[in-house]
């Protein structure tokens, strides 16, 4: 029988060695699940590492795909950490890529243009988590159902737009829009598709929202109410609209990251699946790893951005379907929360 | 008219299906108070499983128990992560149905597009889950082992101290939970579209989570809710023919659906019927 | 007596947890026929040698005997089977089931359960036992002394033949007390061994046969109940003397709090307080009793700024309608609540929980939380209320339950509150802490603060009210001066419905 005690505080050492052992774990069972498919592990992934960290552009495709993960994951930490869990980034990042192109395909492009994308796509991002936000603020309902479902909502509206009312002039068959004028597209690091400002947005928002939890009194009143809505309540915190304004942060956040994209690298609103590799799924990743601490997202958006662009490697030289990502996603996860509970308790084997 | 009503119950009975599967079987796990969110992964490797087998071997029980064991060993997977090592159930049960929908799309790339030419009947499988449904409502009301399996759910430290091993029980009810996402799958993949397509279950799963939330965790109740959705799916691809409303609004219906099934429960207030352990691991000697 | 052998013997005892040494090398035996009390104050040990007979924890060493083998215990179910039964505090059973399926739970014959056949089992079964209960009600209907004789008549047809109570009479009022011991002895005469568990010495001297007193995880006494005084049993419990407490100071002239005609609803929105009316003067302690879902937790919440009202509360002439518990407590109310759970979040720092109140007021620097400050603040209060705890920065969930109350009470007198609601203050901490919040209370009444006390416990009810009144269904009976009534008639009040001003 195995036999857990809680482990009142446990060691920064343990805490480390359990998360990289069950990160360890969570490759070997890919890289087994990589072998059933036809592919060797070892083969995978020596692919997907040379291809990402071992050459410059393997390098910038890894940091283009690590900008929206920074601003979807930090924008998670925070609804984590008020126990909001936000499963329809990937929805809020599409509003906001939308919003971010009504801006810039209909209004007369100028210097805000870029300011105007990235305000509107916020709010559209944020507003599209209020459904979900409302009702669990109000009527208690699971969040995590409501935000998954309002994903593919929102899949849908903009592919109604793409293909319907917002479609193309000079687009044959396609289904997208025109391209974004000039003065909406953003600038980008060399001849790489690192749109750096949004990077810089990302940097600032992780610290900032770092700065938010633990050194002002409204962090302190976010804390308590993802910590113990009792305490909240006899506190007299007002815990429906904590939750409100969780919602709009983190979603404005995904939204931030759709402006990012379309302005960035398409320069037009398209495809929701090729607006998108499933970033606001891996930022769930990345927020578990960073563990309540928004500037922790700095470290382990990376390293989800190497998952994302490696498992892009093994799509294209090695012709595995993009449910990779899935798979490595579902494994992380699950083995991060199982790593988490080994963290919190002591096992022991009792006789 | 005649004609067409019925033409619409068969279709909504057929649609409804693995709705009414997928919820029992969600029902009874939750009724022994362990939340699987991961139903959409389970069956979209039950899903996969039985295609393999029955295009392989051509042999529909054979596909039709293989899709139930690999949908059972799934759930307990999220059985281990939760019950025995205590870790959040939403989040793992979110993480399974990634990492089902991830195994299902990686090793089914194999026989994507692949049809099958002998299509299981449908009937059989519509009729067992209606049976399903009344036994289940016995098994729940009328008999020990349901007085033990909703006492678990209830109040799982009273179960406990009576010499019923609560551990035992949940696992089992997850295992049966995983076992009936993995049939609802090899139905949707023997028969309702006989073919392995990536991405088939098309959020059955998570509709089926939010059913057994509207029907207040009862099996009578889970049979009218899954024609209710049968019935709209019908009337979606019905009023699709012939309107001039965009497809993409009627592809995002479901979803939009479940959004206000889980309202109006949380505003009509079924929720209160949850059990009252639902989604709290229980280990003796702590509060 | 004296000569039989055991029935249960616990032998050498011992079990340690994180930092605490919880029994060292306990022996008591049980004998059948006997009613055992287990005498000491929170923190001695006694549940801890509880979840031990029945299997909740394993001892790290020790080892028990049932008629005279060795014996493992390691879950309910095989204390059970043994025939050890363990009636909890807080009644282990599924609310939302009826008794009959409650009971059934235990039964291991028969798979086919339909309401009828189970009915009609259980009745045959129950024929010969004295207790009756409605077979057919939902446990979550029946009051707490109803619920308590469904867990003793489930232990009885599971053939127990130890009957271990938790602090039985906690939940009980007064007129529920006799009626159990009777049965108790009833069993007792059957051939039962009794053990129970508890920290009131009256109790204790009038029902047990033998006494065993525990002190800081050591068996420091074992008497027979009729050599035993309540001196001698003060002075095993505490280890010394008891403190007499400081006296109370008479109340103030003037009105501090106003109540008239208050009504306020539950959660299922029905009514939980009808037309309460009762006044608080400077300086005065006022307790109010009542069984639990009295309406007692309703009164506080709506007082508190948790829940809304109807009728008029006014604070020295100002209403109190509307305000949220964060404004009351600007004005001077202060609350600490029922369960510290509630008051209190384990997983932040001490620092962080002694700031709940101020972080939007005192703490606040325009946007910013004024960490220093905080902690300077949190330095100072756990030296002024000594809390025993590693340090400011430490989680709360780390401090024993006696100093995490010592923290809440520590900050809710931080802002010298002109009222104090204060809910079962001292439930479940232990002596040191029991006597200091004791202290506090009419210390801070004595300089002017008015507390409106609400427990479960008579005994702390009328040591430190100036007057007393009873919650019955909703219905305030009272106030009246604490010298006035006494326990035989506030028990009345609590539980009868024609009592009204007898």
């Amino acid at each position: 029988m195995i036999r857990f005690e809680l482990d009142p505080l446990p060691r920064r050492r343990k805490r480390v060695g359990v998360y990289l052992g069950v990160l360890a774990l969570a490759f070997t069972l890919a890289g087994a699940l990589f072998a059933a498919y036809g592919v060797g592990p070892l083969e995978a992934y020596g692919t997907l590492l040379e291809g990402t960290l071992g050459d410059p552009q393997g390098l910038a495709e890894v940091l283009r795909r690590t900008i929206p993960l920074l601003l979807i994951g930090s924008g998670l930490t925070l609804a984590f950490r008020v126990s909001f869990f936000n499963i329809g980034a990937e929805g809020q990042l599409l509003l906001g890529a939308a919003a971010g192109a009504a801006v810039a395909l209909f209004l007369p492009a100028s210097a805000v243009s870029l300011p105007l994308m990235f305000l509107a796509g916020a709010a559209a991002g944020g507003l599209w988590t209020l459904p979900a936000a409302w009702l669990r603020a109000r009527v208690d309902v699971n969040e995590i159902l409501t935000t998954l479902m309002l994903n593919s909502v929102a899949g849908y509206l903009v592919l109604y737009l793409v293909s319907g009312p917002w479609r193309g002039e000079q687009v044959q068959g396609f289904t997208y829009t025109d391209e974004f004028p000039g003065a909406a597209r953003l600038p980008l690091l060399g001849d790489t598709l690192v749109h750096w400002p949004t990077l810089v947005l990302g940097v600032v928002l992780a610290v900032a929202l770092q700065v938010l939890l633990t050194r002002t009194s409204l962090g302190y009143e976010l804390r308590v109410v993802g910590e113990s809505p009792r305490a909240a309540r006899y506190a007299g915190m007002p815990i429906p609209r904590v939750v409100l304004l969780t919602g709009l942060l983190s979603g404005g956040a995904a939204g931030l990251a759709g402006v990012g994209e379309v302005a960035g690298i398409h320069y037009r609103l398209l495809d929701p699946s090729q607006i998108s590799l499933g970033y606001g799924f891996t930022a769930i990743i990345v927020a578990w790893l960073a563990r309540g601490h928004p500037a922790l997202v700095l470290l382990t958006a990376p390293l989800m951005g190497l998952i994302l662009a490696g498992g892009d490697l093994l799509k294209i030289s090695l012709n595995m379907p993009f449910r990779v990502i899935d798979v490595f996603s579902g494994l992380m996860l699950l083995c991060l929360i199982a790593g988490e509970s080994l963290v919190r308790y002591r096992v022991r084997w009792a006789r | 008219m005649m004609e067409e009503f019925l033409q619409a119950l068969t279709r909504a009975l057929s649609f409804g299906t693995p709705l009414l599967l997928a919820s029992l079987g969600a029902l009874v796990n939750e009724r022994a108070g362990v939340v699987n969110l991961g139903v959409e992964g389970m069956m979209a490797v039950g899903a996969l499983a039985a295609f393999g087998v029955a295009s392989e071997t051509e042999a529909p029980g054979a596909a039709v128990c293989l899709a139930m064991a690999v949908g059972a060993l799934a759930a307990l997977l999220h059985g281990f992560v939760t019950l025995t090592l205590r870790a959040n159930a939403y989040v793992s049960g979110l993480a399974l149905a990634m990492l089902g929908l991830g195994v299902a799309g990686l090793l089914g790339k194999r026989y994507e597009g692949a049809i099958l030419f002998e299509p299981a009947p449908e009937l059989p499988f519509t009729v067992a889950a209606g049976a399903l449904a009344v036994v289940l409502w016995g098994f729940l009301h009328a008999t020990r082992p349901g007085l033990v399996l909703r006492s678990v759910g209830e109040n799982p430290a009273a179960a406990d101290v009576l010499g019923v091993n609560v551990m035992a029980v949940r696992y089992l009810a997850v295992a049966f939970g995983g076992a009936l996402a993995g049939l609802a799958g090899a139905f949707l993949s023997l028969a309702y579209r006989p073919a392995w397509t990536d991405g088939m279950t098309a959020g059955l799963g998570w509709i089926a989570v939010a059913l057994v939330i509207f029907v207040g965790w009862s099996p009578l109740r889970a049979v009218l809710g899954a024609v209710f959705f049968g019935l709209l799916y019908y009337l979606q691809f019905r009023l699709q023919d012939q309107s001039q409303v965009p497809t993409e609004l009627f592809a995002a219906m479901p979803y939009l659906l479940v959004v206000v099934v889980l309202a109006l429960a949380g505003l009509r207030r079924t929720q209160g019927s949850a059990p009252a352990a639902l989604g709290r691991p229980y280990h003796r000697g702590e509060r | 007596m004296e000569t039989s052998p055991p029935l249960l013997r616990l032998s050498n005892i011992t079990r340690s947890f994180p930092g605490v040494l919880a029994n060292d090398r306990v022996s008591v035996d049980f004998h059948a026929g006997e009613v055992h009390a287990l005498l000491g104050e929170n923190g001695a040990g006694k549940t801890t040698l509880m979840n031990i007979l029945y299997g909740l924890h394993a001892p790290d060493s020790g080892e028990l005997l049932f008629e005279g083998r060795p014996v493992r215990v390691g879950s309910p179910a095989q204390a059970l089977r043994l025939g050890i039964a363990l009636v909890p505090q807080h009644p282990l059973l599924v609310e939302r089931h009826t008794v009959a399926e409650n009971l059934a739970l235990g039964l291991r014959d028969g798979l086919l359960l339909t309401r009828r056949r189970l009915l009609a089992k259980l009745r045959e079964r129950l024929a010969d036992h004295p207790l009756q209960v409605d077979l057919e009600a939902r446990v979550e209907s029946l009051s707490a002394g109803q619920k308590q004789r469904l867990e003793i008549l489930r232990a009885l047809l599971q053939g127990a033949r130890v009957l271990i109570l938790d602090e039985p009479t906690s939940v009980l009022t007064p007129q529920e007390v006799a009626p159990l011991f009777q049965q108790l002895a009833q069993l007792k005469a059957q051939g039962m061994a009794i053990l129970f568990i508890s920290h009131k010495l009256d109790e204790v001297l009038s029902h047990a046969d033998r006494i065993t007193v525990l002190r800081a995880g050591r068996k420091v006494g074992e008497l027979s109940a009729r050599e035993a005084t309540h001196e001698q049993l003060v002075r095993l419990m505490l280890g010394r003397e008891a403190v007499p407490r400081p006296r109370l100071a008479p109340a103030q002239p003037g009105v501090r709090l106003e109540v008239t005609n208050l009504e306020v609803r539950s959660d299922r929105g029905l009514p939980a307080v009808r037309g309460a009316s009762f006044t608080l003067a400077p300086g005065e302690i006022l307790g109010i009793a009542g069984v639990a879902g009295s309406g007692q937790g309703e009164l506080v919440e709506a007082l508190a700024g948790l829940r809304p009202f109807r009728g008029q509360a006014r604070l020295e002439g100002e209403p109190l309608e509307g305000l949220s518990p964060a404004q009351l407590f600007a004005r001077g109310v202060a609350h600490v609540p029922e369960e510290r759970r509630a008051g209190t979040v384990p997983a932040m720092s001490v620092a962080e929980n002694l700031a709940l109140r101020t972080f939007r007021t005192a703490l606040r620097r325009g946007p910013w939380l004024d960490r220093e400050r905080m902690e300077r603040q949190a330095t100072e209060l756990i030296q002024a209320y000594q809390i025993a705890t590693p340090g400011p920065r430490a989680p709360l969930r780390l401090l024993s339950g006696g100093n995490i109350q010592r923290a809440v009470l520590a900050r809710e007198l931080a802002g010298a509150p002109r009222l104090l609601i204060a809910v079962h203050p001292t439930y479940g901490v232990d002596v040191g802490a029991t006597e200091q919040v004791h202290r506090l209370l009419i210390q801070r009444a004595r300089e002017g603060m008015s507390v409106l006390l609400v427990t479960e416990d008579l005994d702390e009810l009328f040591a430190l009210s100036h007057r007393v009144a009873a919650l019955y269904q909703g219905a305030l009976r009272g106030p009246w001066p604490a010298g006035e009534v006494d326990f035989e008639r506030l028990g009345r009040m609590m539980t009868q419905a024609a009592e009204g001003a007898a």
